[in-house]
């Protein structure tokens, strides 16, 4: 059952990218990435990332699509445009390049390159110490022991992002 | 550990994460290069963040939480980088009164 729904959910979000590209509307593309992100949710969850799974859909399918969606509607662009896509030539190059790319992905995900990984963990190991620390005490210990300084920096980059923000939309010369 | 061992670490599940990170890292390439659109182009991208993130929270039931704090990361720049994207687009939106990518030619030969 539960080997068939985490299925499910990779078949859901492999649909969901491939319509997204091929969608002219702007406004389907963005419900269609919203579709992706609640399926990687899923397997997020069921990869024992609860945490993760969590935030994907607030931060991703609630706070960014809402802006895709908000930018969408204030610059009138929700229908579709017929020069959308790029022609044949484009496409070809387009579709080769991204082949070549999965082939070089899966070659290394499969075979062929060095995997070793450093820390031996089973997959079990992650649900105990979620059951022991918490869903959100698993993550948060590391991210404010370990990676403090890292987590400070973050703050200063979405401070820096916000006054970029003000100031690409505020425009002209003030 | 050979692939085989990592095979068996990362488990059935693990196994189908990664492969649906790589295809939808490649879905959104063709994405970025097949379309004109700068928001879909932009919406391509956080796709693809996406997919590295599917590949690393796979990753980290091997090699243990590290893999889930980056893409808490990730996912912080992602949000910090669609702020400032967007605002990019309405700034040229302003000046060009399209958001067609191949009209903006300034920067291109």
């Amino acid at each position: 059952m539960q080997d068939f729904l985490f299925q499910a959910f990779a078949a859901s979000a492999i649909l969901g990218a491939v319509l997204m590209v091929t969608r002219r509307n702007p406004v389907t593309a963005v419900i269609f990435l919203v579709v992706v992100f609640f399926a990687t949710s899923g397997m997020f969850l069921m990869l024992d990332a609860h945490y993760i799974a969590a935030i994907n859909v607030i931060l991703y399918g609630g706070a960014i699509m809402v802006l895709f969606l908000f930018v969408i509607m204030l610059l009138n662009l929700g229908h579709a445009e017929w020069r959308d896509l790029r022609g044949p030539v484009g496409g070809l190059v387009g579709g080769s390049i991204a082949i070549a790319f999965l082939g070089v992905l899966t070659r290394l995900f499969v075979g062929g390159a060095e995997a070793r990984p450093v820390v031996e963990v089973a997959g079990n190991a992650l649900r105990e110490a979620a059951m022991e620390q918490g869903v959100v005490g698993v993550v948060a210990r590391p991210l404010f022991q370990e990676y403090v300084i890292v987590l400070e920096v973050t703050g200063v980059l979405l401070l820096v992002s916000i006054v970029g923000t003000i100031l690409l939309a505020r425009g002209g010369r003030t | 550990m050979n692939d085989a061992g990592l095979a068996a670490a990362l488990g059935p599940n693990g196994l189908i994460a990664l492969f649906v990170s790589a295809i939808l890292f490649s879905v959104g390439v063709i994405g970025v290069l097949l379309r004109r659109n700068a928001i879909i182009v932009f919406m391509c991208v956080e796709l693809m963040l996406n997919a590295a993130n599917l590949s690393l929270v796979a990753f980290s039931r091997v090699h243990g939480i590290e893999g889930q704090i980056l893409v808490f990361f990730v996912m912080a720049v992602a949000a910090a980088e669609a702020a400032v994207g967007l605002a990019i687009i309405i700034a040229i939106f302003r000046h060009y009164e399209v958001v067609d990518l191949d009209r903006f030619r300034l920067l291109r030969w």
